[in-house]
């Protein structure tokens, strides 16, 4: 409870902060409306049904960014992981494909996915499945040798060493990789939709309130409104890593 | 008394990067079905290749592991073993009685391995910690784990590799007894390898004395202390203590202190030379092994 306490005085102090900053004249106050003015185009925000068809398009379109990026990357790691022939090959390819940004690849996507919403979520799958697919090799580097001797000398084959201990292992570092992947994936959801427009979604509709009637109040509640999602999606990976996980810290993290 | 277990001209030698390493120079033995033999040695004398050799995890460069009978070219399928290091053997993710478990579910249905898990955790006095995690556990308990484990499997041999090396030592009396106990309920096959000459006296129906790098058996010593023992009254037998005698002098162990530091410290900078070549040896077994059968 009282880290929520902490938490929450921590948020109050940002508006109160965001407040003064937004009153106080340094800035006009069309450009940087404060809270008060902002939380109420919120709440109208949330009855509107157009608004909240761009919240939904947005979070489910996170939802399967995350899940192909993990689909992906855990069992591409595992290969890399465990065969260091391929990975030793792989390696250039990878290293130069790694830190290509997304949006650096919104033209090519839209000649080849053209403006829907697959082409978005290809470009955060894009850019989600390194911090996965790093974090699984990482931590069968990490696999303790002894653990699969173990297994080996149970007369475990090698396919099951692989699902029965190397996975397993591998369970927390993977899960720290999908939380920082789930942050990417929303950033470049959202630039995707600001920068390519297209289908609809949260970027979308702080383009539009920017670029058509110039409410700044409106981009800084569709701005909340992100990082609130971003917020809500990485204290609920957080919460399952540490049910499903909780060996990891029991165990000072060293499987 | 027929062989469970034989070892014949067994040798092998590493391939370290700066040059070859003779681990096991030439080493002949057999266990019988229902004997506890216990292998001592100094450190870093290739006790641990010895192990590794007959549990199949690598393949010695010379001579020939065969158990009732078969030669051993892989992991044998009625084999376990314990090793020191329980804290790294046991999966923590797993509760005990799935660590329990784990060994047999290629052959047994749900029912049955929990019947079985249940059993031996009973035997090894853990009954109540089924449901708990190894890390939740202290180390003697975690050490029961992964006997119970191994017990649990039915092995006809069972490998302990300094098993009781890392407990306190009253916890190591007590798992000593408990391994008895066990060997004697089930008839099992042991051998155990140690460095620790009193634990190998007390334990064992043989010892096998190991000389230094790279290993052979200097000699093959039948105990005969009755049974059951007893932690204080064997210990103080006289033929324990005359035995013991005989050990430490085989193992050249009042050699004076000064040749002994120098000769572990020379023997600890080798176990570190072995270590890594024995894990790229690992490797390269098991790449055979996968050319091998794909």
């Amino acid at each position: 409870m009282r880290a929520l306490t902490r938490g929450l005085l921590g948020v109050a102090g940002f508006l109160v902060v965001w407040e003064l900053f937004g009153r106080s004249g340094l800035v006009p106050a069309e450009y940087l409306p404060p809270p008060t003015v902002v939380g109420v185009e919120l709440v109208g925000l949330l009855g509107d049904e157009a608004f909240l068809r761009d919240v939904i398009a947005t979070v489910l379109a996170l939802l399967i960014a995350v899940g192909l990026s993990t689909g992906i990357a855990v069992p591409l790691g595992l290969v890399l992981g465990s065969v260091p022939a391929v990975r030793h090959a792989t390696r250039a390819v990878v290293e130069f494909l790694r830190p290509i940004p997304s949006v650096a690849l919104i033209p090519l996507a839209i000649l080849l996915l053209g403006i829907g919403p697959e082409m978005k979520i290809t470009l955060a799958v894009y850019a989600a499945v390194w911090p996965i697919l790093f974090n699984t090799i990482y931590a069968l580097d990490e696999l303790d040798p002894l653990l699969v001797e173990t297994a080996r000398v149970f007369g475990t084959g090698r396919v099951r060493v692989l699902f029965s201990v190397a996975l397993p292992s591998a369970l927390p570092f993977v899960l720290t990789g999908v939380r920082l992947a789930a942050t990417t994936c929303l950033v470049v959801l959202v630039s995707v939709e600001l920068l390519a427009g297209g289908s609809r979604g949260l970027g979308q509709f702080i383009m539009d309130s920017h670029s058509g009637v110039g409410r700044m109040d409106l981009v800084l509640a569709g701005t909340v409104v992100a990082g609130v999602i971003g917020f809500l999606v990485n204290e609920g990976l957080e919460r399952a890593q540490r049910r499903w996980v909780a060996w990891s810290s029991a165990t000072g993290g060293r499987p | 008394m027929t062989a469970m277990l034989s070892v014949a001209e067994l040798g092998h030698t590493y391939q370290a990067k700066d040059g070859a390493h003779t681990a096991i120079a030439d080493l002949s033995f057999e266990v019988g079905a229902g004997e506890l033999v216990c292998v001592v040695g100094p450190s870093g004398c290739g006790k641990s290749t010895l192990l590794r050799t007959i549990s199949g995890l690598i393949r010695p460069t010379r001579g020939e592991v065969s158990l009732h009978g078969d030669a051993v070219r892989g992991v044998p399928e009625d084999l376990a073993v314990v090793f020191q290091d329980y804290s790294r053997s046991l999966f923590p993710w797993l509760t005990v009685q799935k660590n329990v478990e784990f060994p047999l579910k290629r052959t047994l249905g749900r029912a049955q391995r929990r019947a079985r898990a249940a059993e031996v955790l009973e035997l090894v006095g853990l009954g109540k910690a089924a449901r708990k995690y190894p890390w939740q556990l202290s180390g003697g308990m975690q050490q029961r784990v992964a006997i119970a484990r191994a017990l649990a499997y039915r092995p006809a041999l069972l490998l302990m590799d300094e098993p009781f090396a890392s407990v306190d030592a009253q916890t190591r009396f007590e798992l000593e007894d408990l391994l008895l106990k066990v060997k004697e309920e089930h008839d099992t096959t042991v051998l155990v390898v140690t460095h620790d000459i009193d634990e190998s006296v007390y334990l064992g129906d043989r010892i096998l004395v190991l000389s230094g790098s790279p290993a052979s058996v200097v000699a093959d010593l039948r105990v005969d202390l009755p049974a059951p023992r007893e932690q204080i009254a064997t210990r103080e037998s006289e033929a324990f203590v005359a035995l013991r005698g005989e050990v430490a002098r085989l193992l050249n162990v009042g050699k004076g202190a000064e040749e002994l530091r120098a000769r572990r410290k020379a023997d600890e900078r080798s176990a570190r030379k072995w270590a890594e070549a024995e894990r790229a040896e690992v490797s390269r077994a098991e790449a055979e092994d996968r050319a091998a059968t794909s």
